[in-house]
């Protein structure tokens, strides 16, 4: 009960935000240990982020990728361990945007595209209070920033996958987001659509948004971020494709689910981690 | 007069009829408006339980006012406000799936409550006082503690709209907003519980899911904008009121049962429209 009482208090300041440390980095992460009831999810792990920057996180299903973005996001209390987001706790930051799996989605809510891009407003709103002029205009600019302007009164559920992701992205610019944790926004796009969201990423890093993205697909993983987090409830890597994607530490990450083959000058990773949703990837 | 002016106003001349109008169109509002939440996160069954729930409540208030209407409502909210924090907690707290947690506590109080009533030699009727309502017992008293507390919840609703909206839509959006998510949470599962207070003697407990969640289904067929659903739900709901009362008055029928069948006539239609449409591609679906 005190902690809802202290919850409400904090929520009543509109806008309300941790400070921001000077010279912090924009996510810390030390030690890291999430248990569940049925076993281990995150053992002991530790890195940082510098800002702007754009990183993949790979690893086999139930690897512990969503609970790292949701410990990140605040949404979970780590068993062990910290995170600090620009030197403080991610408990009082509205500056941390996670984005959820899009079968995670009720699609059918009744609600269209600039209502859920509004939803990035309210934690600036402050309680009882309305958008206003304001919030609009920033809806409205993150609505073009994404190229759904047009779309803009659509219900949510006569969107391309595509487009729910660039919608979700949109209400991430709404909130000012500073962190974005994007959980599997490639699966099931195809070519065209995958390229829009790499275009609006590199725009995000021009604005210095640092960006983690779940995929199952290793290839863009290593050719389209900055650094490659490989994770199997353990950080097995972080650094460029090629300090990362090494043959022992893909094995031990993926274990028998992965081939190794020499190509040429090439090494060969043929894997399929099929996820829970039945989409295959490669 | 024209004979269907008099078939429409004859009812009027009654006190207790306009007084059991005014209750239905007010309940129905309260429900609408609450149930449109029930209905988007699948908490029909909550709903039921927690109008079963409430039978301890009132069997207290009964035994312990000796028969007296007046302190019910209060015993009621007692056990309703109670009732949803609990379901809340355990549901919560434990490895026990939700929706059995609400199963055990609710069968469990609503045996609580018929035992207790039980003791008294005329429980039946009672009883089925409890279960089924009379709106057309409803007295001036109790018009102005439907007023005051359906009016109390709709402006909650309306105050914390974008809240519950975020809520409802994506709790874990409600946490990186860092809103106060469990206490909104309770407070939903509050306003639920007082908008089964209200509608306790309009419909009474068994059929109370029907009023949360028979007129929002029927308004989520027909559009897909909130404030729009929430609207609609309101008007399926006052007009199923108004119907079902007159129906209770010319063909005799229990004045709750009439009201929940207008309202599921009402959802009939739609739905069965709704799909002719769809099979023909009128609708895009």
């Amino acid at each position: 009960m005190i902690n809802i009482l202290d919850d409400l208090r904090k929520s009543s300041t509109p806008g309300h935000r941790e400070a921001h440390a000077a010279n912090a980095a924009v996510l810390e992460v030390s030690n890291l240990t999430v248990r569940y009831e049925n076993g281990i999810a995150l053992e002991d792990v530790s890195f940082h982020l510098t800002t702007g920057e754009r990183v993949s996180v790979v690893g086999p299903n139930g690897a512990g990728k969503s609970t790292l973005f949701k410990v990140i996001a605040g949404v979970i209390t780590p068993t062990q361990g910290q995170v600090s987001v620009r030197g403080y706790g991610p408990g009082g930051h509205i500056c941390i945007a996670y984005l959820p799996q899009r079968n995670q989605v009720d699609w059918t809510f009744p609600v269209n595209v600039t209502d859920v891009v509004m939803m990035g407003r309210v934690g600036r709103l402050g309680l009882l209070r309305w958008p206003k002029r304001q919030d609009w205009a920033v809806v409205r600019q993150s609505l073009e920033d994404v190229g759904l302007a047009d779309l803009a009164n659509r219900q949510i559920s006569e969107l391309s996958g595509g487009q729910q992701q660039r919608m979700f992205i949109a209400r991430a610019l709404a909130q000012e987001a500073e962190l974005l944790l994007m959980d599997e926004p490639l699966t099931g796009l195809d070519v065209n659509s995958q390229e829009a969201i790499f275009g609006i990423l590199d725009e995000l890093q021009r604005r210095e948004v640092t960006v983690m993205v779940s995929t199952h697909d290793l290839d863009q993983a290593a050719g389209r971020f900055d650094r490659v987090m490989l994770l199997n409830h353990r950080l097995l890597g972080l650094g460029t494709s090629k300090e990362v994607f090494t043959p022992e530490r893909l094995v031990t990450a993926y274990g028998g689910h992965l081939r190794l083959v020499q190509a040429g000058e090439e090494l060969l990773a043929v894997a399929d981690t099929c996820c829970e949703d039945g989409d295959a990837h490669e | 007069m024209s004979s269907w002016l008099t078939w429409l106003l004859t009812p009027l001349n009654y006190p207790f009829m306009v007084r059991g109008f005014l209750a239905a169109w007010m309940v129905g509002v309260v429900c609408a408006t609450v149930g449109t939440y029930v209905v988007l996160r699948g908490m029909a069954f909550f709903g039921d339980a927690l109008a079963h729930a409430i039978l301890p409540g009132l069997a207290v208030g009964y035994l312990v006012g000796g028969g007296a209407r007046g302190p019910l409502f209060w015993w009621a909210m007692l056990a309703a406000v109670l009732s949803s924090i609990g379901i809340g907690a355990i549901s919560k707290g434990t490895k026990i799936r939700e929706d059995t947690a609400i199963g055990v506590v609710f069968a469990g109080m609503f045996a609580l409550g018929i035992a207790m009533i039980s003791t008294v030699r005329s429980y039946t009727v009672d009883l089925a006082h409890f279960l089924f309502g009379d709106v057309l017992g409803v007295s001036l008293s109790d018009l102005f503690l439907i007023g005051i507390f359906g009016g109390l919840i709709v402006i909650t609703i309306l105050l914390f709209y974008k809240e519950f909206l975020v809520l409802t839509f994506d709790p874990l959006l409600a946490v990186t907003l860092r809103l106060p998510a469990r206490a909104l949470e309770y407070l939903l599962f509050i306003l639920i519980a007082l908008a089964v207070v209200v509608s306790l003697q309009t419909v009474g407990i068994a059929l109370m899911v029907a009023m949360l969640v028979t007129p929002a289904a029927a308004a989520s067929l027909l559009t897909r904008r909130l404030p729009i659903m929430m609207t609609l739900a309101a008007v399926i709901a006052s007009v199923s009121g108004v119907i079902g009362l007159y129906i209770s008055y010319y063909a005799n029928v229990a004045s709750g049962a009439a009201v929940v069948l207008t309202s599921t006539a009402f959802f009939a239609t739609i739905w069965l429209v709704r799909t002719v449409q769809k099979k023909r591609g009128v609708w895009d679906g």
